[in-house]
């Protein structure tokens, strides 16, 4: 026999359910004075660095409808790929620029509106840089397990073409699940949960 | 950026990779919302970049006193919540068994009557003008947090024709890493209701059960007042960085 490893498992995931605002985003669903605002509603300001976009998202199910309790937070660096993180060891990210964000699905039209800048690269582990891309995380409910993918963006051609990650993917008629449409200053991306247009879901 | 002043380098090592036989798998038909809502194709695996090992900082100046009691932050002055008083308190520690300092906790809950202050929750009993339902608090140094609430009923929900959630609390928790990121549900002590749960059947392990099930703690009650619940939280753990060969700046 050896010595035990002992080591506590990490505690199991369970679905946000369908009440997640009120935790969440209390203001969003009618829960007013306890907090002044929900966390992570509002990511610039008028000091924030970097080129505005507005990231429309939409999460559809098996059957193509979209998602109207779901609750999507995003992750990305800064405008010159710096992460506000303890983490991040290479500098100073812009001070104006938390960026996290949180937006529940619209109760009636399932859309989530972010608004934000587009983030400057970062290196992957081997120092290449990776294309610009914002890192999502989905719950809802009916969703045992927080979803974890990427937004990639469409005007990024270039970047894409030699990003790691996306190199990663075998069948490469799926790489275009990952890239956001560009229209006027707005990316249009949804994501399949289920299906032939599945969107690709990372273990990371 | 480490915090000035601190003697302490932050932690920059990947992320201990889930166990998903231990969590409860996408795809489970018992709990008819995942059938729809499930992946079906693999994931992509790769150790994690820069874009996961980072996460948000969220300071205390954003907690406001009142956050971490439920009896009280929605309740008309001089009036409290009604149901069972309980504290829940615990730790966030990381799968090495290290406290997480500084996570930010949100938790949501029923009322004392398993009603949801929600405009989707239709269920037969009232609401408590009291009680909204939400709090959030942040782990101190060692890990640590605690908070006020009453104990939730269980309610029914249109899964099967007669499913009943057990009581619960849900949980959603920041790490240090956006991969840590986790929402979970904490269920209570000798719950009947437990082992018949679609959702919590969805793991199949019943260890991985049991580490959800808080334990009813009778050192921390506070007599004549309120009852406590232990429930610890464990996030991934990760590698050490020193015998990782990494180009200068990653």
């Amino acid at each position: 026999m050896a010595q035990s490893l002992d080591r506590p498992k990490e505690s199991p995931s369970q679905t946000a359910g369908p009440y997640v605002h009120i935790g969440l985003t209390p203001n969003f669903c009618g829960i007013g004075g306890v907090y002044e605002d929900d966390l992570g509603s509002a990511m610039v300001n008028e000091r924030t660095k970097g080129e505005r976009i507005e990231l429309r998202i939409r999460v559809l199910d098996g059957t193509g409808t979209p998602l109207k309790d779901a609750l999507i937070e995003i992750w990305q660096a800064d405008a010159d790929g710096l992460y506000n993180s303890s983490a991040e060891m290479r500098g100073a990210a812009d001070p104006n620029f938390f960026g996290w964000g949180r937006c529940p699905t619209d109760m009636e039209t399932g859309l989530c509106s972010f608004e934000t800048i587009k983030p400057g690269r970062v290196p992957f582990r081997d120092g290449r840089l990776m294309a610009p891309h914002i890192t999502l995380w989905i719950v809802a409910r009916g969703i045992n397990l927080g979803l974890h993918t990427r937004l990639y963006f469409s005007d990024e051609e270039e970047a894409n073409g030699e990003d790691p990650i996306l190199a990663r993917i075998e069948h490469r008629v799926r790489v275009s699940t990952l890239i956001a449409e560009r229209q006027g200053d707005a990316y249009i991306f949804d994501i399949h949960l289920q299906g032939d247009k599945e969107t690709v879901f990372f273990d990371s | 950026m480490a915090e000035p002043g601190s003697n302490q380098t932050p932690e920059t090592g990947a992320f201990f990779q889930r166990d998903r036989q231990w969590h409860p798998p996408a795809f489970t038909p018992s709990y008819k919302s995942s059938v729809l809502r499930s992946p079906q194709k693999a994931l992509l695996s790769f150790d994690n970049t820069l874009s996961e090992l980072t996460g948000p900082v969220f300071g205390h100046a954003m907690i406001r006193e009142r956050d971490n009691d439920l009896i009280h932050n929605f309740a008309r002055p001089g009036e409290s919540a009604i149901g069972e008083r309980i504290i829940v308190h615990g730790r966030v520690l990381d799968e090495r068994g290290v406290g997480v300092p500084g996570a930010l906790l949100e938790f949501w809950q029923a009322n004392a009557g398993g009603r949801y202050r929600h405009k989707k929750d239709g269920y037969l009993a009232p609401l408590d003008p009291n009680f909204g339902g939400c709090g959030r608090t942040l782990t101190g140094e060692d890990g640590a947090y605690a908070f006020r609430t009453v104990r939730p009923g269980p309610y029914p929900w249109p899964n099967g024709p007669n499913d009943w959630r057990p009581a619960h609390i849900h949980f959603s928790v920041f790490g240090h890493g956006f991969a840590q990121r986790l929402i979970t549900q904490m269920y209570f002590e000798g719950d009947p209701l437990i082992w018949r749960c679609p959702i919590v059947g969805g793991i199949r392990d019943k260890a991985a059960v049991e580490a959800l099930i808080a334990a009813l703690d009778m050192q921390s009650t506070i007599p004549m007042d309120a009852l406590a619940y232990k429930f610890d939280i464990v996030l991934r753990g990760r590698r050490s960085t020193l015998f990782e060969n990494r180009p200068e700046g990653n």
